[in-house]
């Protein structure tokens, strides 16, 4: 969608904090080769030195730059202007599902804690006197793991998720295909304690496929899967009587 | 905050099975108080049966038939989605399967009206 | 809102009504034909001990899944939480099951 004949953007941005959000508008100059964080940059730059906002890497590898754009999560340094523009108007905002801090920065906090909850953590069998473990790569367990090791916590998919803005202490896609991955580790021991994690009121069995999660994720990871894994695996201990849940 | 864009096929499975169970369950008690009129006035019973020939009685039905196999339809899908280890190309192919039986279902259903 | 526990009423659930709801939609597709009358489904179904135990595990099952359909359209459209969730999902499982039962009697038991 080439937009040659657009001289300038008209850019709301949702600014403030979580309790008193207000929808502020920029006119920000169009360039031929322009991302979200470019328009970001410059507002920032140019118009209102107090934009808060985050980026680092600005090439699409450390996922700190996602936002809402045009109600969508997405990536700001690898969402091209062209791709999302309507006629000349777009708008910025802090990602869903989280608390917003200031403007376009948000409280990780939850996602991480979420993280932690669903048990998505290394629980070892050996110690550093025993010879490395091996791990074949080519056994289905490790294939299913490595499908979902490339997160880097961006959290769009948590933004993305209808379920977690209905069921606030939903662990959420993210915290669930970490545990996933760690359950497929051949290294890992305690399987039962991830399931038992993922088996609660808030768990994995709160997901209902609609996957938003794999839709939006810049990575191309599968989180909806993941979590199909965690359903199946979960319901097979729930018929062996080995559950606590 | 605008609402994320929700274009994307699974995310309307998702809606269409929400909704149609919604609709169904508000049915539900409607259907068995009807039901239940055998037991205590059937002459009510079958003077809503005879109105029940009128033609907008009968697209409500078949509304109803088309809620319940969208319903559980749906809910095939879903669980050989979550519960068999399939390929995407498989599930596409079961999304394809369910359509099939909607429409097979639906033109059954029209030859009995 | 859903625990393993939950999850796996409602799948199982979902699984054992999927022949019957079949079965449903068959045996109304063949009844309507001719149009129907309260005498005629009474013939089909009075006393019968068959159509007691289909329709009789229908709404058990259908109880328990609309309960729990229901109980997460509660709490993620209409934020019930706490008590009233529990609370809400039994009286709506419990209601469906008394005037199921009684459709059920009403039709092959009189």
């Amino acid at each position: 969608m080439q937009q040659t004949n657009i001289n300038t953007l008209e850019v709301t941005v949702q600014r403030g904090t979580h309790d008193a959000p207000q929808d502020e508008i920029f006119q920000v100059p169009a360039y031929e080769n322009q991302t979200i964080l470019d328009v970001v940059s410059w507002i920032q730059h140019y118009a209102d030195p107090s934009l808060t906002y985050r980026f680092a890497c600005r090439v699409g590898m450390c996922g700190s730059c996602a936002m809402m754009v045009n109600g969508e999560p997405r990536w700001a340094c690898r969402t091209h202007v062209n791709k999302v523009l309507d006629k000349n108007k777009m708008h910025i905002a802090p990602l869903r599902n989280l608390p917003v801090i200031k403007d376009l920065a948000v409280d990780m906090d939850p996602f991480f804690d979420k993280w932690i909850q669903a048990e998505g953590k290394h629980h070892p069998t050996q110690t550093r006197n025993d010879p490395i473990a091996p791990v074949q790569p080519e056994t289905a367990a490790r294939v299913e793991a490595n499908a979902g090791i490339e997160c880097i916590n961006c959290s769009i998919c948590y933004a993305a998720c209808d379920t977690v803005a209905g069921n606030p202490d939903y662990l959420g896609p993210a915290a669930l295909q970490r545990a996933w991955t760690v359950f497929n580790d051949a290294k890992n021991e305690s399987k039962q304690v991830i399931l038992d994690a993922v088996s609660g009121a808030s768990g994995c069995h709160n997901c209902h496929s609609m996957g938003s999660c794999t839709h939006y994720c810049p990575n191309d990871l599968d989180p909806m899967s993941a979590i199909s894994g965690l359903k199946r695996e979960t319901a097979k201990a729930f018929f062996k009587g080995r559950t606590n849940a | 905050m605008k609402a994320p864009a929700r274009a994307h096929p699974l995310w309307l499975a998702f809606m269409l099975h929400r909704l149609s169970g919604l609709a169904l369950a508000l049915f539900l008690p409607a259907h068995f108080w009807l039901l239940s009129l055998a037991l205590t006035q059937p002459q009510r019973l079958d003077s809503f049966l005879q109105f029940a020939e009128n033609p907008i009685v009968k697209i409500a039905e078949f509304g109803l038939v088309l809620l319940l196999s969208v319903h559980i339809f749906g809910g095939l899908r879903l669980l050989a989605l979550e519960f068999m280890p399939w390929s995407h190309s498989q599930k596409t192919l079961a999304a394809g399967a369910v359509g099939l039986s909607l429409f097979i279902s639906t033109i059954f259903l029209l030859q009995a009206l | 809102m859903l625990d393993l526990k939950l999850y796996m009423a409602q799948r199982i659930s979902a699984m054992i009504m999927g022949p019957l709801v079949l079965g449903h939609l068959a045996v109304m597709i063949y009844a309507i034909q001719g149009g129907l009358s309260s005498a005629e489904i009474l013939s089909r179904t009075q006393g019968s001990i068959f159509w007691f135990v289909f329709y009789g595990t229908f709404v058990i099952v259908v109880s328990v899944h609309a309960a729990i359909g229901m109980r997460v359209i509660m709490h993620e459209w209409l934020g019930l939480k706490g008590v009233t969730l529990p609370l809400f999902t039994w009286s709506l499982c419990l209601i469906l099951l008394f005037m199921g039962a009684r459709a059920v009697t009403a039709v092959t038991l009189l």
